[in-house]
C-alpha cells in the first residue's frame, strides 16, 4: 500500500536543521520533532478546535480592519473565512503553530500542493452541486460519480505531493499523518476501487444511433466506417494550407433534452450491468467526503489567504515579519512597520508608503503623539492596533522585526466626526464610552484614543485628558493616545512622546515619520503660511503702504 | 496538387507583399504603361503582372523555368487563355451556388455538395485539355501540369467521388457513433457508412441484429424535433467540416491556376501590344548573382514605346565586367530613357519574361533600386535636398548584398562642387561594397572625377549628339564633357536658324548654364 511505503521512508529521513534567523522558532519545532502527532492528534490546521465569531470585533472599523479583512477574504467567500479572523488568540503557544504553518507554506511548493488542492475540492463542490440540478437520473448520478472521483484525486494527489514536503509545522505534520491514515483506510480504497471500475465500465460504452425521419434507433456499434475521414481522405490531394473552419459551433449544455435522455435509457438497456453500477454508487455513497478533510479544506484558506494578501506588498518591498508575542512582557517594539489598509490603498495609486517604528522599555506603557494634522498620526494609531490585532491571529504583520504585547482584549476610542452638530452630546457620549472601556480594561489590555476630547476647551481636554491618563497609568495599561494636549506627552515615566515630522527643508511637505521627540507646540499650519508669503515679517513687508 | 507554372516547388503568392520600394520603381520606371498594356480590361492580371514583375527572382534556373512555360504559351495562346477562362469561369460560377450564408450543418453539407458537383464538371473539362493538348507543350511546368491532372483525375477518382456525392445527400437517413462523454451525454459523434453498401443497410442492419431500441417522435413534439434535428447536425458537422473545406481546397487550386495562368495571359497580351509596334523581344540570358554581365543589343524603353505607341530608340552596350556605369550627357537625349530600360529590363529579366531587345545578357541582382530625382518636395517638412538624402538614407537601410542602384540626376539639388562631393562618397561607397551602380548625371565634378581615375569596372556613357545639334537618343561610349546640350534644346525650341548658325561655336564648351533643363522655356516668348 503506498500510504505506509511513504511513511516508512519518511521516518528514516534525517533530522531537519532550520535556518538561524528562526531561532525564536526553533526551539518549538525542535520539541515538536521529539514525537510525531498520532493521526487522531489532527482536528484542525489553525489549532485546537478554532473559535469563529460571526460579528467583527467594535474596533474592527476604527482601525480599518475590516477594510484589510474584506481585501483578504475576497474571492473566496465559498470558505467563509471573516468568522476565522474575528477571533484573537490568547496563547503564545497558539500563536506560534499558526507561525509554523505560515512558515511551512512559505515553501512555494506546498503552497502551491495546498493550492492544487483547494482547486480540486472546489471542483468538487461544483459538480456535487450540478449533479444536484440535474433533472434526469443517469446525468445526476455521473455528475455524483465525478465528484467523488475528483475528492478521491484531491486527496490522493495532495498526500502524495506532502509526502516529498519538508514540513516542520505541528499543524502540518498532524495532517499528513492523518492523511495516511485516512487515504489507507479500507472505506477509502474501496471508494476509489469503485469508481475507477465504473469508469472503466462506462468509457467501454459504445452505440449506434440511427435518425430517419422522427424516428431514432440505437444499438451497440460494430465495425462501421468512419465516413468523415474517408471524405477528407478523397479531398486530400487538393489540400492547400490552412482553409477556414466551417464546423458550426452547436451550443451545447450539460442538461440534456428529452430525446438525450431517451437516448441514454436506451443505452442503459443495452449495457444495464454499467448503469446498474452507476445507480448503486448513487445510492450508496451519500457522504464520500470526509469532514475533517472538508474542514481542512475551508480552515487551510485562512493561510493561503493571508499569504496571498501580503504577496501584494512584496512588489514595493515592503517587509513583513513573525512577531514574538508574550502576554505578560509589556517591553514591545517593532520596525519599519506600516498601516496595511492604508499601504494597499497607497500601492494601487502607486504613491511610496512611508514606515514606522516604536519601542516601549522599562517603565514606559504609552505613546503620545501629537504634531500637525495630516501627518500621519492617526496612521501611527490605526498601525500600532492592527499590529497587535493581526499578531493576536497568529498572522505575520508589517515590519521587519516586531515583539508584541498579546492582549487579552482591544479597546479603541475614534472621534467619529459627525457629531459636532452636538457638542456636549459628544462629549458626553466620549466619556461615557471611555468610562466604559477603563471599566471593562484589564492590566492585559490594549487601548488606542485617537483625538478625544477635541470637541472642548482646551482646558477641559486638558483636565479630562489628565484624568483618563491617570487611569491608564493607573491600569499598567499599553496605549496609544492621540492629542492636541502637548502637556499630555510628558505626564510620567510611563509615556513616551511622539510627533509627525515635517520635511526640515520644506515645511509644506509632511515626511509622515512618527518619531520619539517632545511635543514642542510647533504648529505645521505656520511654515505653509510662511510659504504663501504670511509670515509675520512678510505680511508685514507686503502690507507696508 | 498544386499548377506549378510560376516555380518548379512552389506556390506563386498572388497576394505577397511588394518589396519596401515597390512604388518608388513603379513611379521611377514608368511602369504603369507596362502593367496596364499586360492588364487589357483585367484588373486580375494587373494585379498579378505587378507582383510577379516587382517580386524579383534570383535564381537563374528559376527564370529559366518561366521562362520554357513562357515559351510554350507564346506558342499555344489559345490554349493558355482558355485554361485561363475556364478557371475565371469556376470561381464566378461558385460564388452564384446560394446557401453560403447557412450556418447549420446540414445546410453547409447540401450546398457542399451542390458546389462539389460543379467542380466536378470543371475538373473534368481540365481532365479533356490535358488529354487532348499536352503534346504541343515542352516545358517541364506544362508537362508536369498534365501529367499530375490525368495521374490525379483518373477515372476511378472521378467515380469515388461521385460516390460521395450519392452518399451525402443521405437520403437513408444518418448513421452516428457516440460514446458517454461529460454528464454521460452522447458525444465523439462520429458519421458513420456500414461495412457493406447496398441499399437499405441500415434497414437490415437494425432489423437484424437485435438488440435494437428506438424512440419514436410524438408528432406535435417541436422541442423534440429540435433537438432530434440538433442531433444529428452534432453528427454531420464534421463532414460537412471535411466537404466544405475540401471544396475550398478546390476552389483555391482554381485560384491559384488562375492566378499563376494570369501571369502568362498578361505576357501575351503585352506580347501582342509590342508586335503591333514592330517592336523586338528576346528571351534574356540570365547570370548567376554577382558574375557582373550586362550586355544587350537595342534595349528600349518598353513603357516609353507604349506611351507613345511607336518604336522607341533602342541601345546597345556592353557593360560586362562594369560595375559603375556612368551616364552623362545632353539634355533629353536619352539618358533617363536608357536609364528606365536598364531597369525596366532587369525586373522583367527577373520576373522570367521576355525583354525589350534583341538581345540581352545579365546578370541577377538581388534588388533593383531606384534614387531618381524628384520635381517636387513632397513633403514640404525638408528642402529638397534633405529629402533626397533621407531617401538615399532610407535606401541604404534596406539595400542587401548584390543591388542595383539607378541614381538619375540624384544630388543636384545643391551647387555643383557639393552634389559632386556627396555623390563621390556615395558612390564610392556603393561600389567598394560590390553594388552595382547606373548612374545619370550632369555633375560634371563628380562624373570627370570618377572618369579620371581610370577605373577598369567603370564605363562612361554619353548621350550622343549628331553633328547638326540633332539628337538621336542614342548612347556611346565617351568621356563626360563640361557641358550638356541644353543649348540645342533652347534652340530647337526657339527655333532661329540663324542664331544656331552663328552662335554655336562660340557658345560650344563655353559658360552655357549647366544642365538645367530649359524645356520649360517653350512658353516664352
Amino acid at each position: 500500500m503506498p500510504g505506509r511505503a511513504v511513511k516508512a521512508e519518511r521516518q528514516r529521513r534525517p533530522p531537519v536543521s532550520y535556518r538561524a534567523a528562526e531561532a525564536s522558532t526553533a526551539s518549538v519545532l525542535q520539541a515538536v520533532e521529539a514525537h510525531e502527532p498520532a493521526p487522531e492528534d489532527f482536528t484542525s490546521i489553525l489549532g485546537g478546535m478554532p473559535k469563529t465569531q460571526a460579528d467583527a470585533p467594535e474596533f474592527f472599523v476604527d482601525l480599518n480592519l475590516d477594510q484589510i479583512v474584506d481585501a483578504v477574504t475576497t474571492g473566496r467567500a465559498e470558505y467563509d473565512l471573516k468568522p476565522f479572523f474575528h477571533v484573537s488568540l490568547h496563547d503564545a503557544d497558539a500563536v506560534r503553530f499558526r507561525h509554523e504553518v505560515f512558515q511551512d507554506l512559505e515553501d512555494t511548493r506546498v503552497f502551491e500542493h495546498i493550492v492544487d488542492f483547494a482547486n480540486r475540492m472546489r471542483q468538487m463542490r461544483k459538480q456535487l452541486e450540478t449533479a444536484e440540478k440535474l433533472r434526469y437520473r443517469y446525468q445526476k448520478e455521473r455528475l455524483f460519480l465525478d465528484a467523488a472521483s475528483t475528492y478521491c484525486e484531491a486527496v490522493s494527489i495532495l498526500l502524495d505531493n506532502l509526502s516529498d514536503a519538508k514540513l516542520h509545522s505541528r499543524g502540518f505534520r498532524a495532517f499528513r499523518n492523518f492523511l495516511e491514515g485516512h487515504i489507507g483506510s479500507n472505506d477509502f480504497i474501496a471508494l476509489k476501487d469503485k469508481i475507477a471500475k465504473l469508469y472503466d465500465s462506462l468509457s467501454a460504452v459504445h452505440y449506434c444511433m440511427h435518425i430517419k425521419g422522427g424516428r431514432i434507433s440505437v444499438r451497440k456499434a460494430a465495425a462501421e466506417i468512419d465516413y468523415s475521414a474517408e471524405v477528407e481522405r478523397s479531398f486530400e490531394k487538393f489540400r492547400r494550407g490552412a482553409v477556414e473552419s466551417h464546423l458550426c459551433d452547436i451550443p451545447d449544455y450539460l442538461e440534456m433534452n428529452h430525446i438525450e435522455a431517451a437516448v441514454v435509457d436506451m443505452v442503459a438497456k443495452l449495457y444495464p450491468e454499467t448503469f446498474d453500477a452507476l445507480d448503486a454508487f448513487f445510492q450508496k455513497h451519500p457522504d464520500f467526503a470526509d469532514s475533517r478533510i472538508i474542514g481542512f479544506d475551508r480552515e487551510v484558506q485562512f493561510y493561503l489567504s493571508w499569504i496571498e494578501y501580503m504577496r501584494r506588498f512584496a512588489t514595493a518591498e515592503l517587509p513583513f515579519c513573525y512577531p514574538d508575542v508574550s502576554p505578560s512582557d509589556k517591553a514591545i517594539h517593532s520596525i519599519e512597520s506600516f498601516d496595511l489598509a492604508l499601504a494597499a490603498k497607497l500601492l494601487t495609486e502607486k504613491a511610496p508608503i512611508v514606515c514606522n517604528d516604536f519601542l516601549l522599555k522599562g517603565p514606559e506603557r504609552i505613546f503620545v503623539v501629537t504634531g500637525p494634522n495630516q501627518g500621519g498620526k492617526t496612521t501611527f494609531a490605526r498601525m500600532f492596533g492592527q499590529l497587535h490585532f493581526l499578531a493576536s491571529l497568529g498572522c505575520p504583520v508589517p515590519g521587519k522585526e516586531a515583539r508584541l504585547f498579546l492582549f487579552d482584549r482591544l479597546f479603541t476610542h475614534f472621534e467619529k466626526e459627525e457629531d459636532v452638530a452636538n457638542l456636549r452630546g459628544k462629549l458626553e457620549d466620549d466619556l461615557i464610552r471611555i468610562h466604559q472601556v477603563l471599566e471593562q480594561a484589564t492590566p492585559g489590555s490594549v487601548v488606542i484614543m485617537n483625538e478625544i476630547f477635541t470637541s472642548t476647551t482646551l482646558h477641559d481636554a486638558l483636565f479630562l485628558g489628565r484624568k483618563v491618563m491617570e487611569r491608564i497609568m493607573a491600569l499598567d495599561l499599553i496605549a496609544v493616545c492621540v492629542t492636541f494636549v502637548d502637556e499630555l506627552a510628558s505626564l510620567s515615566d510611563k509615556t513616551v512622546s511622539l510627533t509627525s515630522m515635517v520635511d526640515p527643508d520644506n515645511p509644506a511637505r509632511r515626511t509622515f515619520k512618527v518619531i520619539r521627540r517632545p511635543a514642542d507646540g510647533r504648529s505645521h499650519a505656520m511654515a505653509i503660511a510662511r510659504l504663501h508669503g504670511l509670515a509675520y515679517a512678510d505680511l508685514k513687508e507686503r502690507l507696508k503702504p | 496538387m498544386k499548377p506549378l507554372l510560376m516555380y518548379r516547388d512552389r506556390d506563386f503568392d498572388a497576394e505577397a507583399a511588394l518589396p519596401w520600394n515597390a512604388e518608388m520603381l513603379v513611379q521611377d520606371l514608368g511602369l504603369i504603361a507596362v502593367f496596364e498594356a499586360m492588364a487589357g480590361k483585367d484588373d486580375l492580371l494587373r494585379d498579378v503582372a505587378k507582383r510577379a514583375t516587382l517580386c524579383p527572382l534570383s535564381e537563374p534556373e528559376a527564370i529559366l523555368y518561366r521562362q520554357a512555360v513562357l515559351k510554350d504559351c507564346l506558342e499555344n495562346p489559345a490554349v493558355v487563355r482558355d485554361l485561363y477562362d475556364l478557371a475565371v469561369k469556376v470561381l464566378g460560377g461558385e460564388k452564384k451556388i446560394g446557401g453560403f450564408f447557412l450556418r447549420y450543418p446540414g445546410s453547409i453539407l447540401s450546398r457542399s455538395v451542390q458546389v462539389l458537383e460543379f467542380f466536378v464538371g470543371a475538373l473534368r473539362r481540365l481532365r479533356v485539355v490535358a488529354d487532348t493538348r499536352s503534346e504541343n507543350f515542352a516545358s517541364e511546368g506544362f508537362r508536369t501540369f498534365f501529367r499530375v491532372l490525368r495521374e490525379e483525375l483518373s477515372d476511378d477518382y472521378f467515380a469515388e467521388i461521385q460516390g460521395h456525392l450519392n452518399e451525402l445527400k443521405l437520403r437513408d437517413g444518418v448513421l452516428l457513433s457516440a460514446e458517454l462523454g461529460h454528464g454521460n451525454k452522447s458525444t465523439n459523434l462520429v458519421l458513420r457508412k456500414p461495412k457493406e453498401t447496398e441499399r437499405s443497410w441500415w434497414r437490415r442492419l437494425f432489423a437484424e441484429r437485435p438488440p435494437t431500441f428506438s424512440y419514436t417522435l410524438h408528432p406535435r413534439d417541436e422541442a423534440g424535433a429540435r433537438a432530434l434535428s440538433e442531433l444529428q447536425d452534432r453528427g454531420i458537422n464534421l463532414v460537412a467540416n471535411a466537404l466544405a473545406q475540401s471544396n475550398d481546397h478546390i476552389l483555391s487550386f482554381f485560384r491559384q491556376l488562375r492566378a499563376e495562368l494570369a501571369f502568362y495571359v498578361a505576357c501575351l497580351n503585352l506580347r501582342e501590344r509590342l508586335t503591333e509596334m514592330h517592336e523586338p523581344i528576346c528571351f534574356p540570358v540570365p547570370e548567376p548573382l554577382g558574375s557582373r554581365r550586362h550586355s544587350f543589343s537595342e534595349l528600349y524603353d518598353i513603357g516609353l514605346a507604349l506611351n507613345m505607341d511607336r518604336k522607341a530608340v533602342g541601345n546597345d552596350a556592353d557593360a560586362d565586367g562594369k560595375c559603375l556605369v556612368v551616364i552623362t550627357g545632353a539634355n533629353q537625349g536619352g539618358k533617363s530613357t536608357f536609364l528606365r530600360s536598364i531597369g525596366l529590363a532587369q525586373l522583367m529579366l527577373q520576373a522570367g519574361m521576355f525583354v525589350p531587345a534583341v538581345a540581352f545578357q545579365a546578370s541577377i541582382f538581388s534588388q533593383v533600386v531606384t534614387h531618381f530625382k524628384r520635381e517636387e518636395d513632397v513633403t514640404m517638412r525638408s528642402g529638397k535636398l534633405d529629402e533626397e538624402l533621407l531617401r538615399m538614407s532610407e535606401i541604404a537601410d534596406r539595400l542587401e548584398p548584390g543591388a542595383i542602384v539607378l541614381f538619375n540626376e540624384s544630388f543636384a539639388a545643391t551647387n555643383e562642387r557639393e552634389g559632386s562631393e556627396i555623390a563621390i562618397q556615395i558612390v564610392d561607397a556603393l561600389v567598394e561594397q560590390g553594388y552595382t551602380v547606373f548612374f545619370v548625371t550632369h555633375l560634371y565634378e563628380f562624373a570627370h572625377g570618377l572618369f579620371d581615375r581610370k577605373m577598369p569596372q567603370a564605363l562612361f556613357l554619353r548621350a550622343e549628339r549628331g553633328a547638326d545639334g540633332t539628337r538621336t537618343f542614342r548612347l556611346k561610349e565617351g568621356e563626360p564633357l563640361q557641358t550638356s546640350f541644353g543649348k540645342d534644346l533652347y534652340d530647337r525650341i526657339f527655333k532661329d536658324p540663324y542664331i544656331q548658325g552663328t552662335l554655336q561655336t562660340s557658345l560650344n564648351g563655353g559658360s552655357h548654364e549647366r544642365g538645367t533643363a530649359p524645356d520649360r522655356h517653350n512658353s516664352a516668348p
